[in-house]
């Protein structure tokens, strides 16, 4: 067995005789004997290289060999080494919250600059520390938006990701608020559908671009509406594509969200990811979460602190914003390293490089199977003739996770299949799906 | 430190990103495309990792400071936790993976599986769910359980029942899923005050957030009767894990009765802190809440191999985008199997052992306003050092200046002049006689230099801060 306390039996000893008591069982006297545990029946310890040897095999099960064609909001995208050097400073990653500014300035000008390089990308005035994932920073939003305009029901897109939709019904179950979905026309935005739902009583509109299946559109139009009625805005964004599309600052969001996962995260079947929330400066103290601000310190040198604390749960209680506490700091760091070393101009080629290579992987498939219409960014729709959960099965087999079947969450559309292609992928590899592609699909027929 | 973009000169660049076809940009039709910068600086590889370096040498840590911060549980963060989360089949795998194919993602589901069975041994509990990203997390889908709960036996609760001695979160987290708060005292020994919640009881109480042992550090001694007065009023009981590094072992909460329990995996399972995350706040339940856990459950099918179950009957739906932090859920796995039975008991009779000898040491210099043997971590006040004008931040400043990480002060907020300090059990009993020596001093300079001691830091790279101005000229980003 493990262990990683280092007490020796002299020292239990003369530890014991300076508290006071004979035996470390003394010290859990307090615990009433009929509490005792029923059972604690764990296995016995294992030796580092047995632990090691065991998850390794775990992490063997898993068929990550194929090559990715699969995104749906998580995406393969390609992480520079420097950022794993980074995130695995331990000064950085066995440290806690920056409650003490002086002993933590690294972890809060870390942070400072990731909501200065957040704000910029977003367009915005002002970003949060992090929150947790791109679902819960949804709820966040549309939380913030009810405690704005006082107005109880959340207008939203059904383009917007099924899984953010699904986390912020989840929160409201006991709560006053009544959320409203608009569906789609086809795969994209219903503006009609939209039109008629924004009257005085809704707090928030919700619009997502790339939507689900992958539809770039500008939102201006519906959000200058939204102006007129007193209506927050929010925008769920895809980060890699704002090197290239329109931001929601540009479009007129109040408050954009966006899972952070693109921007130097490994998949990692779910989590850690990161949950982005900019917005602008109307808004900034009904934020939830940690802000870092700039300051002054005793001696006039500049440094960083975390501010506006009056709204968290540690100082206001029930009245807070929110109850977040910890939240996602080192995936904030890690996003924060790697825009830093794409830069200006990287961050803006890397984004059209995934612009580039669908485009081509589009144009291949176009030959030989029905490509849904609409702008597209890095993911696009293919209709297919038969189920395409079927069909991913068969692609499996040739070695690729060929897409999302759209029928997880869109029953209606069973034939359905939303691919996505990032820059990571090789023109060789994108040759090799599309072949595959075709003979699959000729299986099927 | 000069801010990253101060450094940035134009035209420099650290990753290529790869040979792009600027025509490319055509695809967009010009209103979808942006037109306002992106603000990013133009650094070097190198320039960008000695800036990140530079800065993570400004920070405290556990791998270079003692770090006794109260209610936190700053363990050593074994390095076999770090290699196991950066297993390529573990990184590399899409959570969509399952939702298509289970059979590509069988290691990942069995860990899910196997830990939620450990912990369930370890808390008594029937059932875990791994979604909740934090504590806090947790805390709110245990709310929103009671609420289903509740909904479904046709109760009308308004109220949850939380200690003044509670972490902020559990009020917050109650009044985030909808509850009004009741706060209940604490009695002369550190416990929940039994008259006063009795007072405050009725059919209208949804839960009772506890937090055992208390965030005073002492074990809440009578629980059973908190629980029988909840019985009698259909009120379920919250079991906060914040300090349950104090208890393997020794007491299981679904034993006592508690019916949803939280954990930080990055508390007592040494999943590491991060700066504030990524942590994971995993819950259990007890046979009543079963049919109302979030979705999917990782299950086991008759030819034993790992499946996502949806049938939950009344789930409340789901609260994090997949399986919760998976990353974090590794470490906390891969810890629990090290240790195994033994080496989780003994972890907590560590703790406590640490703890109370800190307790000992110090009880001559600072007051304590619970004088009884602690549990993981024990609760002092400034109070007499706070007469020569020296307050607990003070203190807490001035052990940075001795190479220590401070303890919580200021909290939990029933004690004035609170300093919580929570050893933890992999410190050596050097480590903790060099932060007893420190504090002991610092209580002699306070009674007889006490400037000295209000104007630490004088050894950081900034001394203290001016938290009004941040908070009055908001600047919140670099330009």
């Amino acid at each position: 067995m493990s262990k990683f306390t280092p007490h020796t039996e002299d020292e239990i000893k003369q530890m014991l005789s300076d508290i006071g008591v004979k035996s470390v069982a003394a010290l859990f006297s307090d615990i009433p004997a009929d509490l005792k545990p029923k059972s604690f029946n764990l296995p016995a310890g294992m030796a580092e290289y047995e632990a090691f040897g065991k998850l390794n095999g775990l992490s063997a099960a898993n068929k990550t060999e194929r090559v990715l064609f699969m995104g749906g909001g998580y995406y393969d995208h390609f992480i520079p080494a420097a950022v794993d050097a980074m995130s695995s400073r331990a000064e950085f990653y066995t440290a806690y919250t920056p409650y003490q500014p002086e002993a933590s300035q690294g972890t809060l000008q870390a942070i400072f600059e990731y909501q200065t390089m957040i704000a910029k990308l977003t367009g915005l005035d002002v970003s949060n520390a992090s929150l947790y994932d791109g679902g819960t920073a949804l709820y966040e939003a549309a939380a913030m938006a009810v405690r704005t305009n006082g107005r109880s029901r959340i207008i939203i897109d059904a383009g917007v990701n099924p899984i953010y939709r699904k986390i912020l019904k989840t929160y409201v179950i006991n709560q006053d608020i009544d959320i409203v979905e608009a569906d789609l026309k086809d795969i994209s935005t219903d503006r009609e559908k939209i039109i008629s739902l924004l009257d005085d009583r809704a707090a928030a509109l919700i619009l997502q671009t790339p939507n689900y299946f992958g539809i770039a559109d500008d939102y201006t139009d519906l959000f200058k509406i939204c102006d007129e009625k007193g209506i927050t805005k929010i925008s769920v964004f895809y980060p890699m594509s704002l090197g290239i599309l329109k931001t929601p600052g540009e479009m007129g969001a109040d408050i954009a969200v966006a899972d952070g996962q693109s921007l130097g995260l490994p998949l990692s079947f779910g989590g850690p990811y990161l949950g982005i929330m900019a917005a602008s400066k109307g808004y900034v103290r009904k934020m939830p979460g940690r802000i870092v601000g700039e300051t002054l310190d005793k001696n006039g040198k500049k440094c960083y602190v975390l501010t506006l604390q009056a709204r968290e749960q540690h100082i206001r209680r029930e009245k807070a914003t929110s109850n977040i506490c910890s939240n996602q700091a080192l995936c904030a760091l890690r996003a924060v390293v790697y825009l830093s070393l794409l830069g200006k101009d990287g961050f803006r080629k890397i984004s059209l490089l995934n612009l580039e290579k669908a485009s081509y992987l589009k144009e291949k498939l176009a030959g030989f199977v029905e490509i849904k219409p609409g702008v597209t960014y890095n993911e696009f729709t293919v209709k297919l003739k038969s189920d395409a959960g079927e069909f991913v099965k068969k692609m499996e087999k040739a070695g690729f996770y060929a897409g999302i079947p759209a029928s997880i969450y869109y029953p209606d559309k069973k034939n359905c299949l939303i691919v996505a292609v990032t820059e990571k992928r090789t023109l060789n590899e994108i040759d090799k799906f599309a072949d595959a592609f075709k003979s699959a699909l000729s299986q099927v027929a | 430190m000069e801010n990253i973009f101060s450094k940035s000169v134009a035209g420099r660049t650290g990753v290529d990103a790869g040979k792009t076809d600027e025509n490319t940009i055509n695809k967009i039709p010009e209103n979808l495309r942006r037109t306002v910068s992106n603000g990013l600086p133009e650094l070097s590889e190198l320039d960008v990792v000695r800036h990140f370096t530079g800065l993570s040498r400004e920070n405290f840590s556990v791998d270079t400071n003692f770090y006794p911060l109260g209610s936190c549980t700053m363990k050593y963060n074994p390095k076999i936790n770090e290699a196991v989360a950066a297993l390529p089949g573990f990184t590399g795998l899409h959570p969509y993976t399952a939702m298509i194919d289970e059979s590509a993602a069988q290691g990942a589901l069995e860990v899910l599986y196997e830990i939620s069975r450990q912990l369930c041994e370890i808390t008594g509990m029937k059932r875990f769910t791994t979604q909740p990203y934090a504590g806090a997390h947790g805390e709110l889908l245990g709310m929103l359980l009671t609420a289903a709960y509740h909904r479904k036996k046709g109760n009308n609760k308004k109220y949850v029942i939380v200690p003044e001695s509670a972490h902020g979160t559990n009020p917050a987290s109650a009044a985030a899923a909808g509850y009004s708060i009741i706060t209940v005292k604490v009695d002369a020994e550190g416990g929940i005050d039994i008259d006063s919640l009795k007072e405050k009881m009725s059919d209208e109480v949804a839960a009772i957030m506890m937090t055992l042992p208390s965030t005073l550090g002492v074990f809440e001694k009578r629980i059973k009767e908190v629980i029988e007065i909840a019985g009698k009023h259909d009120t379920l009981m919250y079991y906060d894990g914040a300090n349950l590094n104090a208890i393997l072992g020794k007491l299981r909460p679904g034993d006592v009765g508690f019916d949803i329990v939280h954990i930080n995996l990055h508390k007592t399972f040494s999943t590491p802190h991060g700066g504030g995350g990524p942590g994971s706040g995993v819950v259990g339940v007890s046979e009543r809440l079963l049919d109302f856990l979030p979705v999917p459950v990782v299950a086991k099918d008759s030819s034993n191999r790992f499946i996502l179950d949806y049938s939950v009957k009344n789930s409340i739906g789901q609260i994090a985008s997949f399986f919760g932090n998976f990353g974090v859920i590794l470490k906390a796995y891969t810890y629990i199997l090290m240790l195994g039975r033994e080496g989780l008991i003994d972890l907590s009779e560590k703790a406590v052992l640490n703890a109370n000898y800190c307790m000992a040491k110090l009880k001559p210099f600072y007051d304590l306003p619970y004088d009884r043997i602690c549990m993981h971590e024990v609760v002092f006040t400034a109070k007499r050092q706070a007469k020569n004008g020296v307050h607990a931040t003070d203190i807490a400043k001035a052990l940075i200046d001795r190479g220590i990480h401070p303890p919580t002060v200021y909290f939990p907020l029933v004690v004035e002049e609170a300093i919580m300090i929570e050893p933890t059990e992999t410190e050596s009993k050097q480590t903790i006689d060099v932060f007893i020596e420190a504090m002991k001093e610092i209580a002699d300079t306070a009674a007889f230099e006490p400037q000295k001691i209000k104007d630490a830091p004088i050894t950081t790279e900034i001394s203290r801060p001016d938290e009004t101005k941040a908070a009055r000229d908001l600047k919140l980003t670099c330009f």
